[in-house]
């Protein structure tokens, strides 16, 4: 499992109720299951994903996070997990919102645009960077509203988003980010994960 | 048509009132069991039959000597694995293959036709529950089944909201569609135009509303398939002859094929259990019985609920599927939704389709091992 996952499983606490958005195959649900006691949903747009879920014992529905969390009541939740799809939706505003209405605690992770290796990319090679994050071209990523971590910092500030902790994951190290480090962090992590609640 | 001896058969003594208001008793249901029962009685799976379905799930159905409706998916390994688990199914009553219907005697003798009870989902499902008094089942594993069958899955857990452990309505609605009332009534005026049908006493007068019959069904198996399946198997194929005839003989294979198929069915199939049980479709409704909100209908239940629908259905499309699990995601029932790619319409849910079977397969056993 990524080490971004374990992350996102040590925020959770034992027992709590948790919608995965985005789940993919389930890796992280499992896990949560497994080993935390969560009663754990997905939501996932891909059907060859759903059925993994499936065959792993997960439940899962088929849908749209632009579309489909308003179904759920508010608060519903304990932890809404979105695992670095944020910037894939057509309107993220509008998806984080819900995120914060359905579960009483959201984790956001994100991939960090400001990471040196993006901007060196983009800086010496002139062409749109490719890394272990970020592993599209840019006309194939499903990726349409790239930000920093300095960027999402500021938006959830700036929408009277209570940050619980935010931190910077770079390979296997994770550290918080705060206002004062936050120029650091920035350039030198590669993900940026955030436990927010509204 | 019910006196087969491959027919198990089990008298109802209690009494049932009837959504009608009327109250049936001393009827017969037929049933049909795959697998076996295990000691601690918890690995049932009761089946719902669609509208011209049966007891005889899989296996060689011994009345009409064909494969079971569902033999793609229940048997030995398959989906629904009877080397693991006790499936029950049973025949609904309105029904013409062993249970309480039309084609049944009054107390006074007399064949019912049209004064046989008006019956509803409501009073099939009701019916059924008997069935688990029978068998000493506390709690069934799994209640499944598509279109028709899984209208009588969500009344059953609505009605036994703890009776089931897993609940998987497959290719269904939680209330009966004008488009589909406007298909059964196309069905039913066949019947009711063949002059052979005699204001349904048929039997009596030694006569058969055959041609009417075959007409419903010709009209309601293309409801079953999809614009694209049937371009695909047929076109503009020709029937064993090589151009046009410039009459009214079947030209086309896809004209044959519906006649085909018309004209087995009433080997089969009761006229008057066709307008029964098209006519408890019609009038199901399960929001209506809760005041119009369908949440009402699951809030007592813990079960955990699997929905599943396929992509070229329009009769049960996925968004009739989805307010289902819409319902149930607003009051935080533990739901599963998979709309399954399949060009085969609404019969899908009936034909060797291996993502739907294997979905199927996986989560009953997974929540199974979980038990």
């Amino acid at each position: 499992m990524k080490n971004e996952f374990q992350v996102i499983a040590d925020l959770i606490e034992k027992d709590k109720k948790v919608l995965d958005v985005g789940c993919a195959d389930g890796t992280l649900m499992k896990f949560l299951k497994d080993n935390k006691n969560i009663n754990i949903r997905g939501l996932e747009i891909s059907k060859e994903k759903v059925q993994e879920c499936i065959a792993k014992g997960l439940t899962v529905i088929e849908g749209n996070a632009e579309k489909d969390l308003k179904q759920f009541p508010d608060k519903s939740f304990d932890y809404v997990v979105l695992s670095q799809t944020l910037q894939a939706f057509l309107n993220p505003e509008l998806v984080l919102d819900e995120l914060l209405r359905v579960g009483k605690k959201a984790i956001v992770t994100i991939p960090n645009f400001g990471y040196w290796k993006v901007r060196f990319h983009l800086l010496f090679k002139g062409t749109m960077p490719i890394t272990k994050t970020l592993p599209d071209e840019w006309y194939n990523t499903p990726n349409l509203h790239m930000c920093t971590i300095k960027d999402f910092f500021h938006f959830v500030k700036s929408k009277d988003i209570k940050i619980f902790k935010s931190l910077a994951l770079n390979n296997l190290n994770s550290s918080i980010i705060n206002q004062s480090n936050l120029g650091v962090k920035n350039l030198f992590a590669d993900l940026g994960i955030f436990l927010i609640e509204k | 048509m019910n006196t087969e001896k491959n027919i198990k058969t089990l008298i109802i003594k209690k009494p049932l009132k009837l959504d009608c208001g009327k109250t049936i008793k001393d009827f017969p249901i037929a049933y049909e069991t795959y697998g076996s029962l295990n000691s601690k009685k918890d690995n049932a799976i009761l089946i719902f039959h669609a509208l011209t379905g049966d007891q005889f799930v899989t296996g060689i159905n011994p009345v009409t000597n064909k494969e079971g409706w569902w033999s793609y998916a229940v048997g030995p390994d398959k989906a629904i694995d009877t080397n693991k688990y006790f499936v029950i199914c049973s025949n609904v009553i309105g029904g013409c293959m062993g249970s309480y219907g039309p084609s049944h005697k009054d107390p006074d003798q007399k064949i019912f036709g049209t004064n046989f009870p008006v019956i509803t989902i409501n009073d099939m499902v009701n019916a059924q529950y008997n069935l688990l008094d029978h068998f000493g089942i506390d709690k069934l594993f799994s209640i499944t089944g598509g279109s028709m069958g899984g209208m009588q899955v969500l009344q059953f857990i609505s009605n036994f909201p703890d009776k089931s452990k897993t609940v998987i309505p497959i290719a269904t609605t939680s209330s009966h569609s004008a488009q589909n009332i406007a298909f059964n009534e196309l069905g039913r005026q066949a019947i009711t135009a063949d002059s052979n049908w005699k204001d349904g006493n048929y039997t009596s007068n030694d006569t058969n509303p055959g041609k009417g019959l075959a007409v419903a069904r010709m009209a309601a198996h293309i409801t079953y398939l999809s614009k694209k399946g049937l371009q695909e198997k047929f076109g503009r194929k020709l029937q064993e002859r090589e151009d046009l005839k410039f009459g009214f003989d079947a030209d086309f294979q896809i004209e044959s094929y519906l006649r085909y198929q018309g004209s087995v069915f009433v080997d089969r199939f009761d006229a008057n259990s066709y307008l029964y049980i098209t006519r408890a479709m019609d009038y199901f409704d399960l929001a209506k019985q809760f005041n119009g909100n369908l949440s009402e209908a699951f809030v007592n239940t813990n079960a955990k609920f699997f929905i599943i629908s396929f992509t070229s259905d329009w009769l049960y499309p996925t968004q009739e599927n989805k307010d289902i699990v819409i319902a149930l995601n607003s009051i935080g029932a533990d739901v599963g939704f998979v709309e399954i790619e399949s060009d085969k319409g609404h019969d899908s849910f009936l034909l060797d389709v291996p993502d739907f079977l294997s979905a199927l397969k996986n989560f009953l056993d997974k929540s199974y091992e979980e038990n």
